[in-house]
């Protein structure tokens, strides 16, 4: 193969010195793409160069051809920085392989249920900005009629972050009681987080726990993103805070319980920062965008209008997600 | 069957004594210019480190014969402070670093064999051959 190179190297060399036209180095520039692709090194082209040329020019002084032996020298260590470049390269692959694998387990490992509960139509949407997501929803719920949904972020993103939740699920998992309040779910939490992960890691988490039988939300948060209500009766906002540490922070940290009465058409809507700090060229994406965007869509179902929301916030951001995104939609039917 | 000769590296001019060296041991063996440059850009990266790291070492470069191919051998050996983490210094984005061991992956790759014993606080003793094809 290379002795094929070098004669077609040679023949437009060959031409090249007739006839200094564009196709010439057109012709050329084709060929160093095979140099590249056969991997042919810098300091092989010099030494190819300098060959055609003899068998071309033969005549010329011997300081042309001693030119070449230092222009050789120079090239090598551009030749060992390429194949490392290369290696790297590859490298990065394998890297890429391993982390799609490691996607797929997260995905298999914290796969949640979505309950089915009268009078309640869920929706979710969790997009990772990156190959894995540091964001998380579980869902906890009984045959009598409770569902409690885990919305939680770690502060920080990748692997870490991704590690840190199955902490969290193995947490929630543990817990296998439905009708626990947001108040003892985060206390728990909290206390596994604290003992498990490093100083610098901290978890955001809003817990809400809806009762089929009054339908009634209960709510909590650990320094989380307050939950959005939208009225259907008044066609108002409100937000849904409530006091707590982040998770992790200290294990004395206490949490609240508060309640809300939902009524039909109601939507409550939990997120991560990633859905309100998105950014445009304009800055960042105003609240009053988000409601007037559920406005919109109310009359859907709560999976329909937490894919609107997400697509169209998405879009605004030129699809350049820099965070993890993710929202549950309850909407009571 | 072996023939050797070396080159004692104290100061950077023993560097450019050592690759000439290397080079006129090649050229005899009928290696190309380009496998020439390579040779002795090996020689240099390796003598560099003894002159830098080390402080003193030695350069030796042998002509050897194995299964009918010749080649040339150079054994890079100093009583410096050995390589803590060889497995580092040979991975690549390593030698960018400039740090003690630097270059090495580039010396592996620039010739066939390449050796490398280390011992902490005793020195190094590096082999890297090239065979004539």
């Amino acid at each position: 193969m290379v002795q094929i190179i070098e004669s077609q190297y040679k023949e437009i060399l060959a031409r090249y010195i007739r006839e200094q036209s564009e196709q010439n180095l057109y012709a050329g520039q084709r060929l160093s793409r095979q140099f590249l692709q056969e991997n042919v090194q810098p300091e092989e082209v010099i030494s190819m160069h300098k060959a055609a040329l003899e068998e071309l020019h033969g005549e010329l002084p011997a300081e042309v051809w001693h030119s070449f032996d230092l222009l050789v020298e120079m090239m090598i260590s551009y030749g060992m920085a390429n194949r490392e470049r290369q290696s790297l390269v590859k490298k990065q692959e394998e890297l890429r392989v391993e982390m799609d694998l490691a996607a797929h387990v997260q995905d298999t490992l914290l796969k949640t249920d979505r309950p089915d509960v009268e009078g309640l139509d869920i929706g979710v949407v969790s997009i990772p900005s990156r190959a894995m997501n540091g964001d998380y929803i579980y869902f906890v719920y009984d045959d009598e009629g409770s569902a409690g949904v885990a919305v939680a972020d770690v502060i920080g993103k990748g692997i870490p972050a991704a590690l840190c939740m199955s902490m969290i699920k193995f947490g929630l998992d543990s817990l296998d009681n439905a009708a626990a309040n947001p108040s003892e779910v985060l206390g728990v939490i909290n206390r596994i987080v604290e003992k498990s992960i490093d100083d610098a890691m901290f978890v955001s988490m809003f817990y809400g726990k809806y009762n089929a039988e009054n339908a009634v939300l209960t709510f909590g948060s650990a320094g989380h993103e307050p939950a959005i209500l939208y009225r259907a009766e008044t066609d108002r906002f409100e937000e849904l805070r409530a006091k707590g540490l982040l998770l992790g922070v200290s294990p004395k940290a206490k949490y609240e319980d508060r309640d809300v009465q939902l009524r039909t058409g109601d939507l409550v809507i939990a997120m991560t920062d990633g859905v309100t700090e998105g950014r445009t060229e304009a800055g960042f994406i105003d609240q009053s965008i988000i409601f007037d965007m559920v406005r919109e869509k109310k009359e859907a179902g709560a999976q329909e209008i937490a894919e609107y929301l997400y697509e169209e916030l998405s879009r605004m951001q030129q699809a350049d997600l820099r965070d993890d995104f993710t929202l549950v939609i309850y909407k009571k039917s | 069957m072996s023939n050797q000769s070396s080159v004692e590296i104290l100061t950077e001019w023993d560097i450019v004594a050592a690759r000439q060296l290397g080079r006129n041991v090649a050229k005899e063996l009928g290696f190309g210019t380009v496998d020439q440059a390579r040779i002795t850009t090996a020689i240099s990266e390796l003598a560099r480190n003894i002159y830098l790291y080390a402080g003193q070492g030695k350069i030796e470069i042998q002509r050897v014969t194995e299964k009918g191919l010749n080649g040339i051998m150079i054994i890079a050996t100093d009583n410096g402070p050995g390589i803590p983490d060889i497995r580092k210094v040979m991975e690549d984005g390593f030698s960018t670093s400039g740090g003690l061991g630097a270059g090495l992956p580039g010396v592996k790759r620039l010739m066939d064999d390449f050796r490398i014993d280390t011992n902490l606080g005793e020195g190094t003793d590096i082999r890297a051959t090239k065979w004539l094809r």
